[in-house]
């Protein structure tokens, strides 16, 4: 590319007495082509190690998730008696006297139901609930923070004030509250209570987005491109839309990214007290289990079986990792000058 | 700056009152009632002897005549009940206007009375008092060895930047802010409790007869929990304490010191050290508000009797009263910490305008 320009502005090179005129075409030469904030971050992703190694454990988990029914090599549900708190299958001898056999890579659970198994039905429940709720809080956060922050205001007011109610809350705290008052009513039997899930997670959440894009808007809106767009008369929705939205976008990817693992992160603990998903016995449900209720059933069975505990801990440091340095990932390729 | 203090305390008002409907109704939307609950397998109980209990508690009335009466103490009969309703203590008087009999039967929020724990019957305010000992303990303890820790950490990484240990710290950093406060609790009792056997699982003393006082025994319950809750602070800390040594370093002030000769200790801990400590001093509030969160997960974990684990069991056991009180007081910490550390962020930063 730069050989070729070279080459190109060497021909013509003004001869001397001649006026050094850029013709149009010299000009096109010399310029590069237009690449754009999306091909740039882009590539500057590509180079950050800790966001691909990220990116390629989400994708595997997601896979998994996707394809647990085939890839798992027992039914999850599966009880085998006799052979509960197998240890996995490279261990001789376990603390309960019992031998590992291939047949259970990871061992099995006081049912003797198959720890693999469940861990891949587990990151079913993971994934959904890292993604669902991100969607319904980017929706509603967005939408709420643009017009609070185009129109300010009594909605601004409001917008500000719900926040302050929210963060003076802890938030787990919150998430129990809502848990255990609504677990018994329909709503929190819907899909196993994970429906429930989704709506505590967005309350909680939305209203941090908003804030942060509201942010966004405030500065945005005093720029000269959003003066320009209303002096040609464009409306205000569309000036919020086109305008003022695709600029905050950085903000909302990163954002997203680090939402993700804070509800798995969520999940993993409702679960572990016995909140969360409420483990299925039905072959018919797509959610059987979830790694926070494998960590419940872990810690209760922690000296015969810790198979039970570890590999979901595992599967969702690994997660919650990868998420974060693919955000860590993102927030640098997207904005340089936060780089540290 | 006075005005300032004042106008913080005065825009708290409508945050806790909303915080208190919140909870009310999130409380109240729970199906059945605590009454059946507590009753549910007496066989003895009748459904009007459960329907008095109700009443005692306030429980048959409208949520809306409930949280009136939660958050002032007064009760509300449609009438002339004066007669009726007056007792000693409870003084009743009769509005002709809109008809009603208000009575006083004391208490409610706004006189700081939080009510009765239907559990063990005793004021709320005397349980969160009681656990209060053991979450201060816990997190003061855990911000003292994030600060110890955190700090110097920082400021070491930044002096060495782009060494093998800069890279470490940082590296460790991301690791520990990402990695869930539980899921670190879980591995430390997995790795140090069950495997080792040196550490306790949990509470915050050995059980015995004679509950006598022993550091030692104390201290060993401790380290856990005050570790698990220390790291997510440590990783904090020691990246502000990094970028902001970092940015200091590149001052012209430090270069003056360097270039008057002064030794690179001197340099690095009285003056980088100190300015790169003001912004510090500013995340000390939400740091103070994120150790009261996080003391609701490890006291969970960690079966440690401060009052987020409190809470978290009266939600279990639909307490109502423990519940909103302590998430009331909660809420009331955390509002403290925040304008605590605007004020301070205006205090140590002139540039930070009071309006």
């Amino acid at each position: 590319m730069t050989t070729s320009a070279q080459t190109k502005s060497q021909q013509v090179q003004p001869k001397p007495g001649e006026p050094a005129v850029a013709t149009p075409d010299v000009a096109d030469a010399l310029s590069r082509p237009a690449r754009s904030l999306w091909r740039d971050a882009w590539s500057r992703l590509l180079h950050n190690k800790a966001a691909v190694a990220g990116a390629i454990v989400i994708l595997f988990f997601m896979f998994v998730a996707i394809f647990a029914p085939v890839l798992a090599p027992h039914n999850p549900l599966e009880l085998n008696s006799g052979k509960g708190f197998l240890p996995p299958m490279w261990v001789e001898r376990s603390s309960t006297g019992k031998a590992g056999v291939p047949e259970f890579i990871l061992g099995t659970d006081n049912l003797g139901r198959d720890v693999l198994s469940r861990v891949i039905y587990g990151a079913r429940v993971s994934m959904v609930v890292g993604f669902i709720p991100t969607i319904i809080i980017v929706f509603i956060g967005v939408s709420m923070g643009l017009v609070a922050g185009y129109w300010g205001g009594a909605t601004d007011n409001l917008l500000m004030r719900l926040t302050d109610i929210v963060y003076a809350f802890p938030d787990l705290l919150f998430f129990i509250i809502v848990m255990t008052a609504l677990r018994a009513t329909a709503l929190g039997q819907f899909l196993n209570g994970l429906f429930l899930l989704f709506v505590a997670l967005a309350l909680v959440n939305w209203v941090g987005v908003a804030r942060l894009v509201r942010g966004q808007v405030l500065t945005l809106k005093e720029r000269d491109f959003v003066l320009a767009s209303q002096a040609v008369g464009a409306s205000h929705f569309r000036i919020m839309v086109r305008h003022i939205l695709p600029n905050s976008l950085s903000v909302i990817i990163v954002a997203m990214a680090f939402l993700i693992p804070g509800a798995i992160i969520t999940e993993a603990i409702l679960g572990y007290l016995g909140l969360g998903l409420r483990p299925s016995t039905d072959p018919a449900d797509i959610f059987i289990t979830s790694w926070g209720s494998m960590l419940l059933e872990g810690q209760t069975a922690i000296n015969n079986q810790p198979w039970i505990l570890l590999a979901p801990a595992i599967s969702v440091a690994l997660v919650v990792l990868s998420f974060n340095f693919l955000g860590d990932g993102l927030r640098d390729a997207l904005d340089p000058r936060l780089r540290e | 700056m006075t005005r300032y203090i004042f106008r913080r305390l005065l825009q708290a008002i409508p945050t806790l009152i909303g915080v208190s409907i919140l909870s009310f109704i999130l409380v109240n939307a729970a199906p059945g009632d605590p009454v059946t609950m507590r009753t549910f397998g007496d066989t003895r109980m009748t459904e009007e002897a459960r329907q008095i209990l109700r009443r005692q508690l306030g429980l048959d009335q409208h949520p809306i005549v409930q949280y009136f009466v939660w958050m002032t103490g007064l009760s509300v009969q449609r009438g002339d009940q004066v007669a009726v309703m007056t007792r000693p203590g409870k003084p009743c008087g009769y509005v002709g206007g809109i008809g009603v009999t208000v009575c006083d039967g004391g208490g409610g929020i706004l006189r700081g009375d939080l009510g009765v724990s239907l559990d063990t019957k005793q004021p709320v305010w005397d349980r969160i008092v009681e656990r209060m000992a053991a979450t201060l303990e816990l997190g003061i303890v855990s911000l003292a060895l994030s600060l110890l820790i955190g700090v110097p950490l920082g400021v070491l990484s930044a002096v060495k930047h782009g060494s093998l240990f800069d890279n470490l710290v940082r590296f460790f950093a991301v690791v520990f802010r990402a990695v869930p406060i539980f899921w670190m609790g879980l591995l430390l009792i997995f790795v140090f409790s069950v495997m080792l056997g040196w550490l306790p699982t949990g509470g915050r003393q050995t059980v015995s007869l004679t509950q006598t006082f022993n550091l030692g025994d104390r201290l060993r319950h401790l380290i856990l929990p005050a570790s698990v809750l220390a790291f997510g602070g440590i990783a904090g800390f020691s990246r502000i304490m990094r970028t902001e040594t970092l940015e200091v370093l590149h001052t012209d002030y430090i270069r003056t010191a360097q270039a008057k000769g002064l030794s690179p200790g001197n340099v690095w801990f009285v003056h980088a050290f100190r300015n790169a400590l003001i912004p510090l001093m500013t995340v000390m509030g939400p740091a103070v508000v994120g150790v009261l969160g996080g003391a609701v997960v490890v006291e969970t974990i960690f079966a440690w009797p401060g009052m987020g684990r409190l809470t978290v069991n009266a939600a279990f056991q639909q307490d109502y009263p423990v519940v909103l009180g302590a998430g009331m007081f909660f809420a009331v910490l955390t509002i403290i910490g925040y304008t605590l550390s605007d004020i301070f962020y205006a205090v140590v930063d002139p540039r930070v305008r009071f309006d």
